[in-house]
């Protein structure tokens, strides 16, 4: 029964670390007022590089190269997304229609830089804990995993700190929240908004190379399938806040594991197509709930979505 | 001198007419032109890749006779209607649909052109200029069920499917009988995962079905991903749609190729000849259109003789899995006692067979 439920929290563990970086990565984008919907193509963007650079310098630099290949990951994706921040923030363009097109051009520029990569393997960027505590049948739950693992919940807590506890993250929401006022007062709105991009970014290349590197060590086209577009529903589920979407993301995970175990043990009474829409059917119901529960107007940044384009 | 009158006119202005078009066929050959729709990406390593497969032996085969395209990632939805008819508008004469998800897209796409050829991979939907094509995998499934129902400890396999459409429904329950063949109290467990390419959930599926308990994962989704969980966890898996031991060198034990290149090369000289029509074929290991990987170095040799058994048994007809008695999930008998499934049954298979969890 243990082996069981250990067996059931490590898989989804493994299914919601990749969202919840991404995830990670968006909260701080949006809260500083920008809408980026190019999550997906920034993962597989991040997933193709650090797959590469790991399969690259695998023989040369032997261990470190997945960390090269996750540090690699990160740029990749913070590249990508500077491609959207100067769209959206200098030339003031539309944010989804930006936003959209990152995606679509991260699949496209993904494929064409993973077409080599395609039927080579890497080894899996596994637990840098001894085998006796990673491979235990116990101890694996808490030990047995990637670094990416540690390393996600690590930066839920640190960005749920940072914004709600430091100044600097104070100022981040401010801008979220009023950017004119913001302007006003003399911080800068247009840098503080770039890094917040390129945070999301790095989140999302991270969060992507998970794919590529440690739940399936290979590459293929489009190899996230949509887990881009569940990252930036759980930024909203969890209305725009770090605790709230740990928890989101975790839910996330296990209606997602449920539907493959309810699968398995025959009990599909219901379409296997049912299953699926789970976890978007539970964020439609838990965001009527949040709705209903007469908080005016939404928990959103009030300038999400909005150009920033001083007069003075 | 010929009497100049309007009928002779009429004659030799349409004779002077034709003359450029029919001399053109005889004297420019300009090469043939073929269309291929993929599901997938082509690096996919596994469906698609194997159909791209094909068409490139076709390419080197009848250089200079046929230059193809392609187009892949094709969504099976009303989307594909208007990337069908762009094919054909680009002056592909055959087209061929890879999937079973293209079935009324094509058809549709058919009506709308009678004048281009198309060819539907996995359906069962025929028109006057739509042909059907199919390679019968379930005779692969055969083989690999008898190896994990020799293999199989847990005395429970997993199956990773797609959809539930006929083509995998046949794949379960063949991978299913020949295994209780071995083992009558064998039972497989199902998941469909609703997609035919989805790396990380195949995993997750995989990996699930690895907790429940099984020591044997066959899949009907395209990528390696399952294998590569199989070969983590220590537990024996069998490719799909190609060779897919570097995954896995461990786990895969063998595969289930698609071998499409001799059937497309066969049609494409069939339109250069001129003698294309509309088929309903169904391949298997007698036209050499499915073959299995090699063996796995960790096959005891009494496995390998047995699944060589199944394989010869179906090239020369004396072997068919899906002979009687065959009960269905709820009991009833769906193929009495000693007699063998149609064809046409097979085709529109939606029902498990006893001792699949689904």
């Amino acid at each position: 029964m243990l082996t069981f439920i250990i067996d059931a929290l490590v898989t989804v563990v493994g299914v919601t670390t990749p969202i919840l970086l991404a995830a990670t990565g968006e909260l701080v984008v949006e809260k500083s007022g920008v809408l980026n919907l190019g999550v997906e193509g920034m993962m597989l963007v991040g997933a193709v590089t650090g797959f590469a650079i790991a399969l690259t310098y695998g023989d040369s630099l032997g261990a470190l190269a997945p960390w090269l290949g996750v540090v690699c990951a990160a740029l990749a994706g913070a590249a990508s997304s500077m491609l959207f921040a100067a769209l959206v923030l200098t030339l003031g363009s539309n944010q989804v229609a930006t936003g959209l097109a990152l995606t679509i051009f991260g699949i496209g520029l993904s494929s064409l830089i993973g077409s080599g990569y395609v039927g080579t393997i890497i080894p899996a960027f596994d637990s840098l804990f001894p085998d006796s505590l990673a491979g235990d049948p116990l101890w694996r739950v808490i030990f047995g995993y990637s670094p990416l693992v540690y390393f996600a919940l690590i930066m839920i807590f640190a960005v749920g700190w940072f914004l709600n506890r430091t100044r600097a993250g104070l100022i981040l929401r401010a801008i979220g929240e009023n950017d004119i006022s913001a302007h006003s007062i003399g911080y800068p709105v247009i840098p503080i908004r770039y890094a917040a991009i390129a945070f999301g970014g790095a989140m999302a290349g991270i969060g992507g190379c998970y794919f590529s590197m440690v739940m399936t060590p290979m590459w293929a086209e489009q190899m996230t399938a949509g887990r881009g577009w569940i990252a930036l529903a759980l930024v909203v589920f969890s209305g725009w806040r770090a605790g709230r979407l740990l928890a989101g993301a975790y839910f996330f995970g296990v209606l997602m594991t449920l539907e493959l175990y309810a699968k398995a043990s025959g009990f599909s009474f219901l379409p296997s197509q049912f299953w699926a829409a789970m976890p978007y059917l539970m964020a439609v119901v838990v965001l009527a709930v949040i709705s209903s529960r007469g908080v005016a107007g939404s928990e959103a940044p009030a300038c999400l979505g909005r150009p920033f384009l001083p007069s003075s | 001198m010929s009497l100049t009158t309007r009928r002779n006119f009429m004659k030799t202005t349409a004779v002077g007419l034709a003359a450029p078009a029919l001399l053109r066929r005889a004297w420019a050959a300009e090469p043939l032109k073929l269309g291929f729709v993929y599901p997938g990406p082509v690096g996919d390593y596994g469906w698609s890749w194997a159909h791209n497969k094909g068409r490139l032996a076709m390419d080197e085969a009848l250089k200079g006779q046929v230059v193809s395209s392609y187009v892949e990632n094709v969504k099976e939805d009303a989307s594909a209607i208007p990337i069908i008819k762009d094919l054909a508008q680009q002056g592909n004469k055959l087209i061929f649909t890879a999937s079973f998800g293209f079935m009324d897209q094509t058809i549709e796409a058919a009506k709308q052109l009678p004048d281009t050829k198309f060819e539907h991979c996995a359906g069962y939907k025929k028109a006057d200029n739509v042909g059907l094509y199919n390679e019968r995998f379930y005779q692969g499934r055969a083989v690999v069920g008898t190896i994990a129902g020799h293999m199989s400890k847990t005395g429970t396999i997993g199956y990773l499917g797609s959809f539930k459409i006929p083509e995998v429904v046949m794949g379960v329950n063949a991978f299913t009988l020949s295994a209780q063949a071995v083992n009558p109290k064998i039972t497989t467990k199902l998941v469909m995962i609703d997609s035919w390419f989805d790396p990380a959930k195949e995993a997750s599926a995989a990996e699930t079905l690895a907790n429940l308990g099984c020591d044997f994962i066959t899949t009907h989704t395209d990528s390696p991903a399952a294998l590569q969980v199989c070969e983590k966890r220590k537990i024996y898996g069998f490719g799909q749609g190609a060779d897919m031991s570097r995954f896995a060198p461990h786990a895969h034990l063998t595969a289930i190729e698609d071998n499409w290149g001799p059937y497309y090369i066969s049609r494409a000289k069939a339109m250069l000849d001129g003698t294309w029509k509309p088929d309903d074929v169904w391949m298997g290991f007698k036209e050499g259109c499915v073959e299995m990987a090699p063996y796995n170095k960790a096959m005891p040799d009494d496995v390998k003789a047995a699944a060589d058994k199944i394989i010869a048994g179906w090239k020369d007809g004396s072997y068919d899995v899906f002979t009687g008695e065959i009960k269905d999930q709820s009991g009833a008998v769906k193929v009495p006692k000693g007699q063998r499934m149609e064809d046409k049954d097979i085709a529109v298979m939606d029902w498990y067979v006893q001792g699949v969890q689904s």
